[in-house]
């Protein structure tokens, strides 16, 4: 047999005549009991997840490895597959927005106003000025909630827990904010076609205020931990490299693809809600290595914070104007008509039971999400369900890097360039 | 609705191959031949003044009404000039699901191509590793994003249980896959028989 036959089955140490464990041979053999020095003419197979933390969820990597060099990463998908592209067929535009929560489940905002801002291309819908700004909130809450996730996540995958917890006690506050906005932390679902679901409450920009004000102090303290911590740049300078060209090639968007050195960022290049408007800069690496990933992402929370102040002073300026387009073909009349007024009655009817009806027609929208450029592709043919309903994930496209990164890497860099690819398995498996 | 200058351009190189175009949202769309597909696109990549040396998106389309054929969709972009283009290739349904891959040309449609084949079964020539990528790889029902795929899938859920509890996942870890195939060629039948089957730990 071959000396690349692998050996599947791991023996589990026993015990010998003197009460001694035996030694289970390291380079799983040609031949029982004989111990074979020759690591490098050996390969093993390792099997991480589906059940495994540091997959960030149910990913399964098998990882070929040479000692403890690996050779090749191959990546198994699928576990978290839900259908929702198939399930957005059956179902009106306003209905799939509660699907587009549970896709990627760290940023749900951010997704819900990516696909508004779709159907709303194509039905040539331009929103009113609140609702933008408000929409410009929601995205930039997202954006931190989703980093700081992220931080925490990968601080814990290499050994730092502290920063875990400062992250998640400001994920707290948004999530806070979020639920007085929403009604709900995670399942926020809160743009319609033409507008919004609800207005922010009283007191939600007082309470933003407080955030933005003292949000810095954790970016700082976080600073203070990683930055310059020899730990930390020893695990990520100059792990999971990905040149400019490379990352464009791969399709890479999002912070993955800027730490590269590629300057692209949707919000500036093609603007939407008005973004061109606010005043924020996009971070750039240079190497295209974990660290330079982890000093993107930090410094898009620094902006969104700087964007989240902006965009309150604005909302202050636009109080009382409407959030919803003045056209009852998309929006549901105020309760209080549907049940005065025979024509509001009729609309109100008509939206629930039939939905918003686009031209004929697709579109393709994409927005720049947390991890990437999320995209939403729509066709229709007239009727009020999608012929098609594409979702352009970010997490899966710059996931599909990983076999790449991690070749020649070690078995602990796996860990952590997968941790730097930021991914939501919901949104990889869809 | 200004159409894409890489319209008149494309006709101007591929003449007939360049089927028709559309603007719809704003959103140019060039149909092209399957046969030129590869050309086209890899014209469209390195040419110096189109340059869409990123792809943003791989898809396909099938209608409800189904007289139009099916449509593979790529979703161009150039990062350097700050355009889209969005190249459909149209594949007759009463003919086999075929075009040629692009991985060649952009990495990135190694797994987006993948998920096209696995949801609608359109295979793409060329590609180094066309397998499932959503679906697990015994997958046996069909392609769940095609129009005559019921929502609740082909098999009764009864079907369905009795299959995922018959699967041996173990099975899957695919030796051909993580190129051991030269070592399983040459072992003996039975022993190839039992590792179908899903057995591991008996070769020492």
């Amino acid at each position: 047999m071959s000396l690349r036959t692998v050996e599947m089955a791991l023996a589990t140490p026993g015990l010998d005549a003197d009460g001694q464990p035996t030694r289970v041979p390291l380079g799983a053999g040609t031949e029982r009991g004989v111990y074979d020095d020759d690591f490098g003419a050996e390969r093993m197979l390792v099997n991480i997840g589906p059940q495994h933390p540091a997959t960030h969820g149910v990913l399964r990597l098998v990882v070929e490895l040479e000692g403890e060099t690996v050779k090749r990463c191959i990546p198994h998908l699928g576990y978290l597959h839900s259908g929702f592209e198939k399930l957005g067929e059956y179902r009106h535009y306003n209905q799939i927005i509660p699907l587009t929560d549970r896709t990627d489940y760290l940023s749900p905002m951010a997704n819900n106003v990516g696909l508004a801002m779709a159907v709303e291309k194509l039905m040539g819908i331009q929103v009113t000025e609140r609702c933008e700004v408000l929409r410009v909130i929601a995205c930039e809450m997202s954006r931190i909630i989703s980093h700081l996730v992220w931080l925490g996540t990968t601080g814990i995958d290499l050994g730092a827990f502290t920063p875990f917890l400062w992250s998640f006690q400001e994920r707290e506050r948004i999530y806070n904010l979020q639920e007085m906005w929403t009604g709900a932390r995670l399942t926020t679902s809160m743009t319609r076609v033409g507008g919004l679901m609800a207005d922010v409450p009283d007191g939600f920009d007082d309470g933003l205020r407080e955030f933005t004000r003292t949000f810095p102090d954790t970016l700082r303290e976080v600073d203070t931990m990683f930055t310059r911590n020899a730990i930390w740049i020893g695990r990520t300078q100059g792990v999971g490299v990905l040149t400019g060209e490379e990352a464009t090639n791969f399709s890479l968007s999002g912070p993955m693809l800027r730490a590269s050195g590629v300057d692209y960022d949707v919000r500036k290049d093609r603007p939407y809600l008005g973004y061109e408007t606010y005043d924020f800069d996009v971070p750039i690496g240079e190497h295209g290595d974990i660290y330079d990933r982890y000093r993107v992402r930090l410094e898009e929370m620094w902006q969104s914070n700087r964007i989240l102040e902006q965009a309150l002073d604005r909302l202050a300026k636009l109080e009382g104007a409407p959030i919803n387009v003045d056209d009852p073909r998309v929006i549901l009349p105020p309760k209080s008509q549907a049940m005065s007024d025979m024509e509001a009655m009729i609309y109100h009817f008509k939206q629930v039971m039939e939905g918003v009806k686009p031209p004929v027609g697709e579109a393709y929208l994409g927005i720049e999400n947390p991890k990437g450029e999320l995209g939403y592709y729509f066709v229709s043919d007239g009727t009020a369900k999608p012929v098609r309903w594409r979702i352009r994930p970010p997490s899966f496209i710059n996931l599909s890097s990983l076999p790449k990164m991690c070749e020649g890497a070690l078995l602990s860099d796996v860990i952590a360039i997968n941790a730097s690819v930021d991914i939501v398995m919901g949104e990889v498996d869809r | 609705m200004t159409l894409s200058p890489s319209v008149p351009a494309l006709r101007a190189e591929f003449g007939p191959a360049v089927e028709r175009h559309l603007v719809s949202c704003g959103d140019t769309i060039v149909y092209v031949s399957r046969a030129r597909s590869h050309d086209v696109l890899a014209w469209l990549k390195d040419a110096p003044d189109q340059r869409f040396d990123y792809l943003t998106d791989v898809t396909a389309v099938e209608y409800r009404d189904p007289e139009p054929p099916l449509e593979v969709v790529y979703q161009l972009r150039s990062l350097a000039r700050r355009a889209d283009l969005r190249v459909k290739v149209a594949l007759d349904q009463r003919a086999p699901l075929e075009v040629r891959s692009v991985v060649d040309l952009w990495r990135g449609a190694d797994w987006l191509e993948r998920e096209v084949y696995d949801m609608f079964g359109v295979v793409f020539t060329g590609h180094p590793d066309l397998r499932r990528i959503l679906m697990w790889e015994t997958y046996a029902e069909g392609y769940p994003l095609r129009k005559d795929f019921p929502l609740r899938g082909h098999f009764s859920r009864a079907e369905q249980t009795r299959q995922a509890l018959a699967a041996n996942p173990e099975a899957h870890y695919s030796l051909e896959e993580l190129s051991i195939a030269d070592a399983y060629d040459e072992l003996p039948a039975d022993v190839r028989e039992r590792l179908s089957r899903g057995e591991r730990g008996f070769l020492k």
